[in-house]
């Protein structure tokens, strides 16, 4: 670890079917959360560079309207798709079905992955809201996120 | 018991408790017994895979090859030669 610029905010970068695969399966989700993993590059330190090539809709193993848990078997299954083609897992996305698109005490309390980035939707308004963050150690850091045409 | 010791792959925050290893190796019959000599080996990981009461800690999922050991025969799963077993966080939040 080298402090401070180990906490990279890499762009996050989604493309339009990605931001709308894992939009749409929030709201599929409905009244529970809903989750899902980011399949992306990583550089040679494992850390994200934040293009996400896959995303993995998950189903929420605790089918609860406040947490939730990624499946184990959605979980595992998206880490070997995501080696299998060279990449890594990189993040994980969750709704909110009534508050803020901003991590939760439980959200940074959980943060398992310092590598990762932590995407979150809100649903509380009339058009969702995406907004994604590092967690380490408790501290919050919001990261840009970029929807861009690609194939 | 595997006459071979079998891979055990960690999950980043419990890598530096097994000298920043991403995988390591372990011995057993089953999963139970391949954490205990993990734990053996790397006493720094006791009590993060198993808990007090000797169960799965929830906070953690464990597989052998690509199977949750909670569908399996939970710490009871055998292990054969040339198996995989993989520690992931369960990823969760609210």
């Amino acid at each position: 670890m080298t402090g401070r610029s180990a906490f990279a905010r890499p762009t996050l970068r989604l493309s339009v079917r990605q931001y709308e695969t894992i939009v749409g399966h929030c709201y599929d989700g409905l009244p529970d959360e809903a989750c899902g993993l980011l399949g992306g590059a990583v550089t040679e330190d494992g850390e994200p560079t934040g293009l996400v090539t896959s995303v993995y809709p998950a189903r929420n193993a605790d089918a609860s309207a406040r947490t939730y848990t990624v499946d184990s078997r959605d979980m595992i299954r998206a880490l070997r798709d995501a080696e299998g083609a060279g990449g890594a897992l990189v993040g994980v996305w969750h709704s909110h079905t009534h508050t803020d698109a901003y991590p939760s005490d439980t959200d940074v309390r959980q943060a398992a992955e310092p590598g990762w980035v932590y995407v979150i939707v809100s649903l509380k308004d009339g058009a969702p809201v995406l907004r994604a963050y590092r967690i380490r150690d408790g501290e919050i850091r919001e990261t840009q996120v970029v929807v861009e045409m690609r194939h | 018991m595997g006459t071979m010791p079998v891979e055990v792959r960690l999950p980043t925050l419990l890598r530096p408790h097994a000298g920043g290893a991403a995988s390591v190796e372990a011995q057993g019959a089953t999963v139970g017994e391949v954490v205990a000599d993990l734990t053996k080996r790397y006493p720094g990981l006791s009590g993060q895979v198993v808990d007090a009461d000797g169960g799965l800690h929830k906070f953690v999922n464990v597989y052998r090859n690509d199977d949750d050991i909670r569908y399996l025969d939970q710490l009871d799963t055998k292990v054969d030669d040339g198996d995989v077993i993989s520690i992931l966080p369960a990823v969760a939040g609210g």
